[in-house]
Parts: C-alpha cells; structure tokens; sequence
C-alpha cells in the first residue's frame, strides 16, 4: 500500500469470473505520513482509507468483469464496518463479490481479513461511465501492475 | 402501497427531498431536481425494491433521440407506471 498515493492493492492474488469474486493483499506500510496524524505515537490505518481499500478491490473486479469497458466510480458506501485496528505491517486480505447491477450502477460486498480474522466489511456502490480520457490507459496499467492482465483476456 | 407511494418514498429518502414536496406530476429532473448521480441512487433502490432492472440508459437515449418524450419516464406517475411494466414483464 501506499497510502499517500492512494494506491492501496498490491496484487490480486485470485480473480474468479464465475464467482465474480476477487481476493488481492494489502501490505500496510511501516511508515507514512498518514501515521504522522492518525496518531501520534499510535499509528492507525483510518476506517476511510479501509473504505478505499475495499473500493479499490471492487473496482478491479468490476473492470475485470466488464473487461475494462466501464470506469467505476465509487458513489455509494453502506453498512461500513471497522472491527479491529489496522497497525503498520500486517497484511490485509481484500475480498470483493459482486453483488447487483442495474442501468449504470454496480454494487459490491467487500471484507478486509488479517490472519482470517475480519478487520472491516461494507456494501458499495459504484456508477459505471465511458472512460474520462487517457483513463482506460491508467486503469490498464494498474490492472497489470496487481498481476491482474490475465483476467482481461481470459 | 402503490407504486407512486414507494417510489415518492425512495426519492424522499434518498435525493433528500421532503416527501409533502412531491407529488404524482412532479418531474423527477425539471421540478425536484435530480442530477443523474441521484438518479442512479434512486435507481439502486427501485430495482431492489421492485426486483427489476430499470432501464435508465435506454430511456435516455430514447429522450436524447427524440423518440420519446422525458415525460414519459420522469414524471413521477408516468415513472411508476414505467415500473409497473417492469413489474409486470418480470412476472409474466
């Protein structure tokens, strides 16, 4: 993860296109300046980037899915839930299934596990439009960079 | 409840519009002001409701294409009975 950067999946670890499920990870970093605020002495991964850390996960699974047709847009965050802190070091497994789709819209089901254990969950929702320019490129190479690039062409 | 009623109820909650405002001739974009991220929202909640697919793009296009009037679909008595279709071609 790097967390200033907003870049929270390290790599998708299995994609499933039946299921349509993926698991990634997460490394949460020893340092960042996140930790520098949120806080002192007591450095806490915020529910917030949790949230954006599921959001992310979903939205790899919904360009694998839509085989990077639609840009997802995170709109909509329901039933979020932090159950135990997330420290520096620990390895977060990130699952996302789809859940429904409509005119638009997706939305997801999304949990973070540390050794199994659930860390957080939430229910999102994402709209689905055209690509803003040059953003189907980015989102292309960030889908390489997870080791996702097999599931575009499977 | 009718379907004008749930759909009013929807749109209250979610579009954060005071429920007395609507009413049946209400048009969901010109009198209540729904943008189209509202809309999806609101279209979240109708097709769970309802279990069915609202097809917003289509209608759309159909409007954007001239080939159907935006009243058609988004006044709110005109927009339940679109859905009552819905509805109806689900169960058929």
């Amino acid at each position: 993860m790097r967390l200033e950067y907003f870049e929270m999946i390290d790599k998708a670890l299995r994609f499933d296109r039946e299921a349509q499920t993926i698991l990634a990870e997460a490394r949460v970093p020893m340092e960042s300046p996140v930790f520098e605020g949120h806080f002192p002495g007591h450095p806490l991964v915020p529910g917030v980037l949790l949230t954006e850390t599921m959001a992310q996960a979903s939205g790899y699974l919904l360009l694998a899915l839509n085989r990077l047709s639609l840009m997802p847009f995170l709109m909509g965050v329901d039933e979020a839930r932090f159950r135990q802190f997330v420290t520096p070091g620990q390895i977060l497994a990130v699952e996302a299934a789809f859940d429904q789709e409509g005119s638009g819209y997706a939305a997801t089901k999304a949990k973070i596990r540390v050794d199994g254990k659930l860390v957080a969950s939430a229910s999102l929702r994402f709209a689905l439009t055209p690509f803003p320019a040059d953003m189907n490129t980015l989102m292309r190479d960030q889908i390489e960079r997870i080791g996702l690039g097999d599931a575009l062409a499977a | 409840m009718s379907t004008y009623d749930t759909i009013a109820d929807i749109i209250a909650d979610t579009a954060d519009i005071p429920r007395d405002t609507i009413t049946p001739e209400a048009h969901a974009i010109n009198d209540l002001g729904i943008d189209s991220l509202a809309f999806l929202d609101i279209a979240f909640a109708v097709d769970k409701k309802f279990g069915i697919k609202m097809p917003l793009e289509q209608w759309t296009q159909a409007v954007n294409e001239g080939k159907m009037p935006a009243e058609n679909y988004f006044v709110l008595k005109n927009l339940a009975a679109r859905i009552d279709e819905l509805v109806a071609a689900k169960n058929a």
